[in-house]
């Protein structure tokens, strides 16, 4: 079924969004300009393409859906998402990802500022964030769990692909960065460490899955440039600051 | 040798009345500090130095041999240098560590719920009976219409949700992991039998609280701890947290030793983690981004559940909170300095924020001022001790109130002031299970739904000497209201005349 977002406020948008998606398995929402919070919370089974540029919050709550973009999308996609796939033919814009508990985002190139802000994994868990090209400042910020992937493409990928404070108060989860992480980007709660042969097996699955949504080469992307992990230096990383008094 | 002397002396003294004492170890079975400890021969020895005044050991003495006194040391203070003053200086050279303290603010500065009296009628608009005739203190919180339309007699204007409280009282934010879930469910099922809410705080909802979740107030906060689409549902109200009165501009940390199983499980992270929630919300950084936040909310629970934003009591709040109306939020919070907390730095607790009397009489007269007072319900917290603080807190501007401290008091709690531990002797602020145990919901739970009951009784009975009889007729009525001892400022601010005139 196909809903035509032009000129639709986002109230009116969603409330189309959300009779339609009973009665049909894949919505098409066309002329997307801006509305905010298309497919929020919606469940799992549903599937959504979008056309043009959906607002803020995209798939905010998600708890199972899968979204694609044909386009860019802006701040906070999948904002305290639970479980789902969103894959975004375009950039993304800030805090992507934020305190996102489960399922996978893949965005064909860049992102903004704070991806991955608050990112945490339990029990079976676990957020996957897989980004083409380059990211902003604070990357991975706050993360307590999950899995970054940085390719960098079209970056300097010596000079590193993020911004710099990438991974600024981690305590948990990793991010695996192609190229290199030159010390002045990575936070003092962060450390880089070598790919181990199971690490670099989780990254093939994950750039095969890139390569296969956004028609990339996969031996290029995987072989060209060797993968780094980045990790928290320390589970606790604020346990020292505090004396009771 | 060991030539690092620890300069800090004990705080208290632990007294054993030796003729009293039956060497029964209960004092030592029951004191999670370890203050007092069995020797090998049977004796009981005291450290004072791990004793914090909780007084578990003094309750449960069955035969009253334990006394707990200041511990007798003079330092050479001056108005200047305190003791308290000079300890910290000796913890910080010791550790390096920034101070942590628990509990409100517990400096001298004014509590003006002190310096406001109350109006009782004579001779004419005579005063009401409560016992006797009706007195109602039932309202209904959120946002109102500006306008009723009426078309043939019925009423055709869409109301916003309304959520209602049989007394202006609920109980305030405090998560699992902060208090413990004996505690949590103690508040949640008086809650449920007076027919007002609690609040689950930060930390998600634990699955037992699931059958009282018609009275939770559910919390987002910067760190999204067990909120997604379900927790949503289930609340009454969700409220978005950015502020706390005992720490306004500070974040929370729940440290890792305290997220167990269960908090694991309740605030969705891995066992042993540190919860860490920062002060930003970061898709937070303006009133137009509060709003997005705000709808996401509205929009994922279909515009059912009224949403709450709570902010402390900080010196622009009247702005803010006007900001916040206009964001779209159906209640503010506002939480006062005096507001107690599980832990905060203790130079932010103690110098940071404004009274909550003072942020209210403000804020309230903004709203009016603005045309927005109808759009919001307000809420305030932040040490509301007795019920005539309440009465005040309406007449002020409030639609209800928030309590914490004084909803832990009728747990138990002897405010040790030392909640960040873990150690809490009665159950309330610690996850270890053979201390919460000794907190049965099942009975304490009455005597917090006694004090709402003992408080409302109260309310009614000031409401009905002021010739009120409703709580509707209370809020906002400065009238009701007269300063002793204020500065003309503060009465301006207060917007209340002083007595006498």
């Amino acid at each position: 079924m196909k809903i035509n977002a032009l000129n639709k406020s986002f109230q009116e948008l969603n409330a189309a969004i959300k009779k339609a998606q009973n009665t049909t398995s894949l919505l098409e929402i066309q002329n997307a300009a801006g509305q905010r919070y298309i497919a929020a919370g919606m469940e799992k089974g549903r599937v959504v393409h979008i056309y043009g540029t959906p607002g803020n919050d995209l798939a905010a709550y998600n708890c199972g859906a899968e979204i694609e973009v044909f386009g860019n999308a802006q701040d906070q996609v999948a904002n305290t998402m639970d479980g789902g796939k969103i894959i975004i033919h375009g950039r993304i814009g800030d805090a992507a990802g934020y305190a996102m508990r489960d399922g996978d985002i893949y965005v064909m190139n860049e992102c903004g500022y704070r991806c991955g802000i608050h990112m945490k994994e339990y029990m079976g868990k676990s957020p996957l964030i897989v980004i083409g090209g380059g990211a902003g400042d604070f990357l991975g910020e706050y993360m307590a769990g999950g899995t970054i992937v940085l390719l960098g493409i079209g970056c300097n990928r010596t000079m590193g692909s993020m911004g710099h404070y990438c991974a600024t108060g981690i305590h948990g989860g990793r991010l695996y960065v192609r190229g290199q992480v030159p010390g002045d980007k990575i936070s003092k709660e962060a450390k880089v460490v070598p790919c181990t042969a199971e690490d670099l097996e989780k990254i093939a699955v994950y750039v095969k899955n890139y390569c296969e949504y956004f028609n990339g080469n996969f031996n290029k992307l995987m072989y060209e440039d060797e993968f780094v992990k980045i990790v928290p230096a320390s589970s606790r990383p604020y346990k020292a600051v505090y004396v009771n008094n | 040798m060991d030539y690092n002397i620890n300069l800090l002396p004990p705080k208290f003294l632990i007294q054993r009345d030796k003729d009293r004492c039956i060497k029964c170890g209960a004092c030592a079975r029951q004191c999670a500090n370890e203050a007092h400890v069995i020797q090998l021969d049977g004796s009981i020895k005291a450290i004072d130095e791990r004793c914090v005044d909780c007084m578990r050991c003094v309750s449960i003495c069955p035969t009253r041999a334990i006394r707990i006194e200041e511990y007798p040391v003079k330092f050479r203070e001056s108005a200047n240098w305190t003791e308290e003053a000079i300890l910290e200086v000796y913890k910080q050279a010791e550790t390096g560590g920034v101070l942590l303290s628990a509990m409100g603010n517990p400096k001298p500065f004014p509590v003006y719920w002190d310096k406001m009296l109350l109006n009782a009628s004579q001779v004419t608009n005579p005063s009401i009976d409560p016992l006797r005739e009706p007195m109602v203190t039932t309202l209904m919180l959120c946002r109102k219409p500006a306008r009723l339309e009426l078309v043939d007699g019925k009423v055709v204007t869409e109301i916003p949700p309304q959520v209602k409280l049989n007394v202006p009282i609920m109980f305030s934010a405090m998560s699992f992991g902060s208090i413990s879930l004996n505690a949590q469910k103690s508040l949640a099922m008086a809650a449920e039998e007076v027919g007002t809410l609690f609040n689950t705080g930060e930390g998600g909802m634990h699955r037992e609280l699931y059958p009282y979740q018609d009275h939770a107030v559910v919390q987002v906060a910067s760190g999204r701890f067990g909120v997604y689409k379900e927790y949503l549902e289930r609340a009454k109200i969700i409220e978005i947290k950015i502020g706390q009165g005992a720490k306004p501009g500070i974040g929370g940390h729940l440290p890792g030793e305290k997220v167990d199983s269960e908090v694991s499980q309740t605030r969705m992270i891995p066992e042993g983690a540190d919860a860490i929630s920062p002060a930003p919300h970061h898709d937070i950084y303006s009133i137009e981004d509060l709003r997005q936040l705000i709808y996401s909310i509205k929009e994922v629970t279909d515009y059912k559940k009224p949403v709450s934003v709570k902010i402390a009591a900080v010196h622009n709040s009247a702005a803010i909170a006007s900001g916040i109306a206009r964001a779209g939020a159906d209640i503010i919070v506002v939480d006062g300095f005096r507001g107690g907390t599980g832990a905060a730095p203790t130079r932010i607790r103690d110098n940071v924020g404004i009274p909550i009397e003072l942020a209210l009489a403000s804020i309230d007269q903004r709203l009016r001022d603005e045309g927005l007072r109808n759009t919001v319900s307000l809420v305030v917290a932040g040490s509301l001790r007795n019920s005539a603080d309440v009465v005040k807190a309406i007449a002020l501007g409030a639609d209800a109130v928030y309590i914490a401290t004084a909803a832990l008091l009728t747990l138990g709690c002897h405010l040790c002031r030392t909640c960040n531990t873990g150690k809490c002797n009665w159950g309330i602020a610690t996850q270890k299970p053979e201390l919460t145990k000794r907190l049965i919901p099942e009975v304490m739970y009455k005597r917090a739904a006694n004090l709402l009951r003992a408080w409302n009784h109260e309310i009614q009975e000031m409401m009905g000497g002021m010739g009120i009889n409703s709580i509707e007729s209370l809020r906002g009525n400065r009238a009701m209201l007269r300063g002793v001892g204020l500065t003309q400022k503060e009465l301006e601010i207060l917007g209340i005349a002083h007595a006498g005139e």
